[in-house]
């Protein structure tokens, strides 16, 4: 009897003990899940093509963005430029939209920050980097783009060469609103 | 009594089925995320005025009119997200999460931390390293410090240039060229920007080897589930 009233304090603690687990476990973590993810500028826009490609290209994470869109990039680039060989950083585009497709920005912690400032490359984005023509440049600008002798010189800048609102030298950087 | 609670009911039914289809469009439709908290529209990484520092910038709710950027908001139940490597396989070692809480209208940030998992799913890591009051529209420049870090969340104009349109031109067929001059197609609007400053110490940079003094950052806006 006395066993049997042991056995069912044990059972029942155990009952309890588990109900307890159960209900910590109910303390749900909240999750948040990615919905849209950049690293350099413009990549998603002008290298995807299909929407499908352009959601997916957003919440692939950037180790695995590279096997999932290389192709897709090498086919885009040789859509826009045909006659596409190498860029100013001797890329083939395999090569360039391989560095491309993994979509991370690079920045340096002790070089000067600068997208392309014709002797760093990549260490990093400020604010007032003319970062799409360093884009149309390496795109469209074939293989002496950076030594003088660019090609399609019609399509390597957008003319569009600064902000309408001064940075600021001091924290926060960016401008107050319009 | 009992018409409000039905009509409290019917608001969050309604809640609910708007956010299943805003979540559905986003997987499935395009743009996914346009006009949305989530939509990111650029990252800076920098050098800070003290050059022991960086500076992360992230900009989201693009194109905001002078005239709708007052009531632009930040989103309780969004996380944006700075990513960042520090050894080159384009896998995230650290965190730096921006969470803003609507009760005390803060930024709230989390990290450099590094994150209990990597990938497109996250939980906010450990607890609030820095924060500050939104700086409202117009209003004074709010900014907080903590943990090495100063922080600022609120509307900006939006640094980024670009002729667009003719560049979608362009694409299209319908021009041959850039013009000279060129048209800014991001004159005169706002963000919504989240900028955070941290001691490079705490990036966890590598001091020797291919991918020594580098981070490789990415900026992802993750939406509760």
């Amino acid at each position: 009897m006395k066993t049997i009233k042991l056995l069912a304090f044990v059972i029942t603690a155990g009952v309890f003990a588990s109900s307890c687990n159960k209900s910590s476990d109910a303390v749900v973590t909240t999750y948040y899940q990615t919905q849209d993810q950049m690293g350099r500028p413009a990549i998603n826009t002008v290298f995807n093509v299909a929407a499908t490609d352009k959601d997916a290209f957003n919440v692939t994470p950037p180790s695995a963005q590279g096997a999932a869109f290389q192709a897709k990039f090498q086919a885009r680039l040789l859509a826009l430029y045909p006659g596409y060989t190498t860029n100013g950083l001797g890329l083939t585009a395999a090569g360039f939209t391989g560095v491309l497709a993994t979509d991370v920005l690079t920045a340096s912690t002790t070089a000067p920050t600068t997208f392309y400032d014709g002797t760093n490359v990549l260490t990093g984005r400020k604010l007032d980097d003319d970062v799409i023509d360093v884009e149309l440049t390496l795109i469209f600008g074939g293989p002496n783009a950076l030594t003088g002798a660019p090609m399609n010189v019609g399509l390597i800048s957008d003319h569009v060469n600064g902000n309408d609102k001064a940075f600021l030298a001091t924290f926060p950087y960016v401008a107050a609103p319009w | 009594m009992k018409r409000k609670k039905i009509l409290i009911a019917a608001i969050v039914a309604a809640a609910i089925t708007t956010g299943g289809i805003i979540y559905a469009a986003d997987h499935i439709d395009t743009p996914a995320v346009t006009g949305q908290s989530t939509d990111i529209t650029d990252l800076y990484v920098f050098q800070g005025q003290n050059t022991a520092n960086m500076v992360f910038v992230a900009n989201t709710q693009g194109l905001l009119a002078p005239g709708s950027t007052g009531a632009a908001k930040f989103d309780e139940n969004t996380v944006i997200e700075f990513n960042i490597d520090n050894n080159g396989d384009a896998v995230e070692d650290l965190v730096i999460q921006c969470k803003y809480d609507a009760a005390s209208n803060k930024m709230q940030v989390y990290g450099p931390v590094k994150p209990s998992e990597t990938g497109t799913r996250s939980k906010l890591e450990g607890t609030v390293t820095a924060e500050t009051t939104v700086t409202p529209y117009g209003g004074t420049l709010a900014t907080g410090t903590g943990g090495g870090l100063q922080v600022f969340a609120g509307p900006r104009d939006d640094p980024f240039f670009f002729d667009l349109n003719q560049f979608k031109k362009i694409l299209a067929g319908t021009a041959g060229n850039f013009n000279n001059p060129g048209t800014d197609a991001f004159a005169g609007t706002n963000v919504m920007s989240v900028v955070v400053e941290v001691p490079k110490s705490l990036l966890g940079a590598q001091t020797s080897g291919t991918f020594a003094n580098k981070v490789n950052v990415w900026l992802e806006a993750k939406k509760k589930i």
